[in-house]
């Protein structure tokens, strides 16, 4: 932005009047950077599929220090858990508080029947914390925890999508952005991994599975960057390979595999598209990420939530309690009022 | 010279003799060999493992051929057992060589029924080579025996342990068949990992009472390697038929952009060690323990279900004979009790239906008679109308007679006597009057009107006729 701005300034004659919004973009850069960002980041797959080395590889960090895995006859009749690891990390000056929602347990039992329920049930728990806080009168300290962006991993032992996998896709495809990724890609040679990517965006097409659309960029940007947006589209989905150890590897310490036919390096892009992964993640679609949730999956909730709610109220004719889902913990009177009034408002509209 | 000095009357002990030259019973090894190399040799193979784990790619690296397989689909309602014998020949020896492959297996969302198929295949194996053997006329030389003799269980290297449906599944199947555990796709996991994996896996499977195939460690020929292997479990392999060329020779390999796994390589993988131990070592132990143990326990099973013991109450061995002939004439008596239940069933129904249908004919005939009562109560009825209708008729032509006649003869007499009769009968009704007027007009002119009713209204006659004015105040 820096840059940007200083190229800009330079264009705009010193005699011509200088307004000087052209220096808004730096203003918010400066702003967010004192705010600080927040992200959530889900993780979602069998047990085994290398969830959280890649979040370790992706974010350069242990996250996972000291985790307990269960044995194979505990997870016979296991249940999916969610369990929150929350980080502050700090770069450059920015800050980002980074949350990790991981799912164990999801796919581990014998019978798997609705085992992304628990799922849905979270996302939804956090779309509707959002809703309460953004209606309430004291809005200055929202936290929102609601999920940005889901990692799939798909077993890439398999000829394509599994039952599950699709199942799980369909419940979570209109509450969050899902991203599917192959994992352990290292188990694939370079064939085996177009075939199965091939594959995998046919029966996504096929299914009717929405997942999460790169933005179309801009046509006035150059024509290197509309490449590599469009290699970038074409690989998906990525197929990627994580470490937790760092090898030697042509004179150089890497974050790598070491095999005894070769070393596997996690950011060499000939390997795996880990480095592809990575950088539109969190170097350039972080915040589109951010603001289709907000904007989209947030908002689909919301209307329906709403919806439901003015629905229920033309049932009961009681107004004794005007938002009957949400139980607020002390409705006094002025908050009531202000509810009923917003609500008016809200049925004029989708009435 | 000792061979003379046997004892004729031999007691039940055995004793070693030396010889005293060749005799050449030492042949009877390859006697037998070559009877079975001319017999030919049989083996099954059960590969169980998720879709797309490399069950069918391992088959294909170990025989060294291309077995023909579709690729299967991950979209199976169930699991369901597919085997597809072939018949291979290397250097004069047959192999009747049967792969079972699970189609489906780990692909449903539910899979607390995916073990039942496999259980069930492997029972219904046991269960053909059972019948055949209870044959009276058997031919179990001739028998193409297609009991399971060894089950390759396929792992997916996550590199963690088990997962449950294998523990599960293996659970199931331990005590019908000789299980091999192996770790698939093995080139996904690094040397450190591998150990780790390794021991996670054995430890389970020892800690939930799995009981896989261990190689025979009693023969001192293959006793040592055996042991060795034994330590090595559960494999680590990797499949491949693509051939890759590597120095100056072309093997089969799988080659990434970081290296060339190779599948014969030993510090690669333990596709060698599998080899050797599956085909090499151990082929004939799989099938002799198959069928001295697994199946020999299907049977004492079985038998024991169908009541069959060893020994009776009285402790005496029973004769296999007579239990047969015992439950052969309980099964008759069975079968003839039936057979008298379901005939009186049939002659009750029968009896049941006929008073049915009795009755119902009794009722239509009730319905009929009652009818035609009604019928003729009706046509009675009707007659007397018509009776009635025709009597009045009659009445009336005769009073229409009477009156013609009366009217043409005796008017005038009938005049006078009716005029005494109009005064006296003044006061009677109006028809009275009536009449009376159509007898004075009577009187004077034959009536012109055809009958009386007609006369009456007919002004022309009356007003012609002023006789009827006269007999005096009539009006």
């Amino acid at each position: 932005y820096i840059s940007n701005l200083q190229f800009l300034s330079m264009k705009i004659k010193p005699e011509k009047q200088y307004v000087g919004f052209a220096t808004l973009p730096n203003q918010v850069h400066r702003k967010s950077v004192k705010k600080g960002f927040d992200f959530t980041l889900m993780v979602a797959g069998e047990s085994g599929m290398g969830k959280s080395t890649l979040v370790n590889s992706l974010f350069l960090t242990d996250l996972y220090k000291d985790r307990k895995l269960l044995n194979a006859e505990e997870r016979i009749n296991q249940t999916v858990e969610i369990i929150k690891h929350t980080v502050d990390i700090e770069e450059k000056g920015v800050k980002l508080k980074l949350t990790i929602v991981d799912t164990p347990g999801f796919g581990d039992a014998v019978n798997n029947n609705e085992c992304w329920k628990p799922i849905t049930d979270y996302i939804d728990q956090q779309f509707e914390q959002y809703f309460r806080d953004e209606s309430g009168l004291n809005r200055k300290n929202i936290q929102d925890n609601r999920v940005h962006c889901c990692l799939y991993f798909i077993p890439p032992f398999g000829h394509g999508l599994r039952p599950v996998d699709v199942e799980f896709m369909k419940a979570l495809h209109e509450k969050v952005n899902i991203i599917p990724l192959i994992a352990k890609a290292d188990c694939l040679t370079p064939n085996e991994i177009k075939k199965l990517k091939d594959r995998i965006r046919e029966e996504i097409d096929k299914f009717g599975i929405k997942v999460y659309q790169f933005p179309e960029c801009d046509s006035d940007e150059d024509e290197e960057f509309k490449q590599l947006d469009k290699e970038l589209k074409e690989c998906t989905p990525f197929a990627v390979i994580g470490s937790n150890t760092v090898v030697e590897a042509r004179g150089q310490r890497v974050r790598g595999r070491l095999y005894p036919w070769g070393i596997v390096e996690v950011e060499n892009q000939s390997h795996c598209d880990f480095v592809k992964l990575r950088n539109m993640l969190i170097r350039s679609h972080m915040h589109d990420l951010k603001d289709v949730t907000c904007d989209v999956h947030y908002e689909n909730y919301r209307a329906q939530c709403i919806q439901e709610m003015t629905s229920k109220l033309a049932q009961d004719n009681r107004m004794e309690s005007p938002i009957p889902i949400l139980p607020l913990s002390t409705p006094d009177v002025d908050t009531e009022k202000l509810i009923k009034m917003k609500d008016e408002e809200v049925c004029k509209d989708v009435i | 010279m000792a061979a003379t000095d046997v004892d004729i009357f031999m007691n039940e002990e055995k004793r070693n003799l030396s010889l005293g030259g060749h005799v050449g019973f030492d042949s009877l090894p390859d006697q037998l060999v070559s009877k079975s190399v001319t017999q030919g040799f049989c083996f099954n193979i059960l590969c169980v493992g998720e879709t797309g784990i490399g069950k069918s790619t391992l088959m294909n690296t170990l025989f060294n051929t291309m077995f023909e397989n579709e690729e299967a689909s991950h979209y199976q309602n169930g699991v369901y057992l597919r085997p597809r014998t072939y018949d291979l020949l290397e250097s004069n020896v047959h192999l009747k060589l049967t792969i079972v492959d699970t189609v489906g297996f780990g692909d449903q969302i539910n899979k607390d029924e995916s073990y039942r198929p496999i259980v069930d295949y492997i029972d219904t194996q046991f269960e053909n080579y059972l019948q055949e053997e209870l044959k009276i006329k058997r031919s179990l030389f001739n028998y193409h025996d297609t009991r399971i003799h060894i089950c390759l269980y396929f792992i997916a290297p996550t590199g963690h342990s088990l997962k449950s449906l294998d523990l599960v599944t293996m659970k199931k199947l331990d005590s019908k068949v000789n299980i091999i555990p192996i770790i698939a796709k093995a080139d996904t996991i690094s040397k450190s990992e591998l150990h780790k994996f390794k021991i996670k896996i054995m430890s389970e499977l020892v800690s939930n009472g799995v009981q896989i195939y261990q190689f025979p460690t009693d023969d001192e020929t293959v006793s040592e390697i055996n042991a060795s292997m034994n330590a090595h479990l559960p494999f680590a392999v990797v499949g491949s038929v693509e051939e890759v060329k590597v120095g100056n020779k072309t093997v089969r390999a799988r080659q990434y952009p970081w290296g060339v796994v190779q599948v014969e390589n030993e510090s690669h993988c333990d596709f060698v060690k599998l080899r050797e131990m599956l085909i090499r070592v151990n082929m004939e132990d799989l099938r002799e323990q198959t069928h001295a143990r697994h199946y020999e326990l299907y049977r004492r099973c079985k038998l024991e279900e169908m009541g069959f013991k060893d020994t009776d109450p009285d402790s005496q061995p029973f004769s296999l004979q007579e239990t047969y002939e015992a439950k052969r004439k309980e099964f008759l008596g069975d079968l003839q009790r039936k057979e008298e239940e379901m005939r009186q069933m049939f002659v009750n129904k029968v009896k049941e239906t006929e008073a049915e249908l009795k009755e119902k004919e009794r009722e239509l005939h009730d319905k009929f008679e009652q009818l035609k009562r009604m019928h003729q109560d009706e046509k009675r009825k009707v007659e007397e109308k018509r009776r009635d209708l025709e009597e009045e008729m009659n009445a009336f032509n005769r009073k229409k007679v009477a009156a013609e006649t009366l009217s043409l003869s005796q008017p005038l007499k009938k005049e006078k006597d009716k005029k005494k009769l109009v005064k006296t009968e003044n006061q009677s009704g109006v028809s009275a009057s009536s009449s009376k007027v159509m007898m004075a007009k009577a009187n004077v002119e034959p009536l012109n009107c055809q009958s009386w009713w007609e006369a009456i209204q007919c002004c022309t006659c009356l007003v012609h006729n002023a006789t009827w004015k006269k007999p005096g105040g009539l009006f």
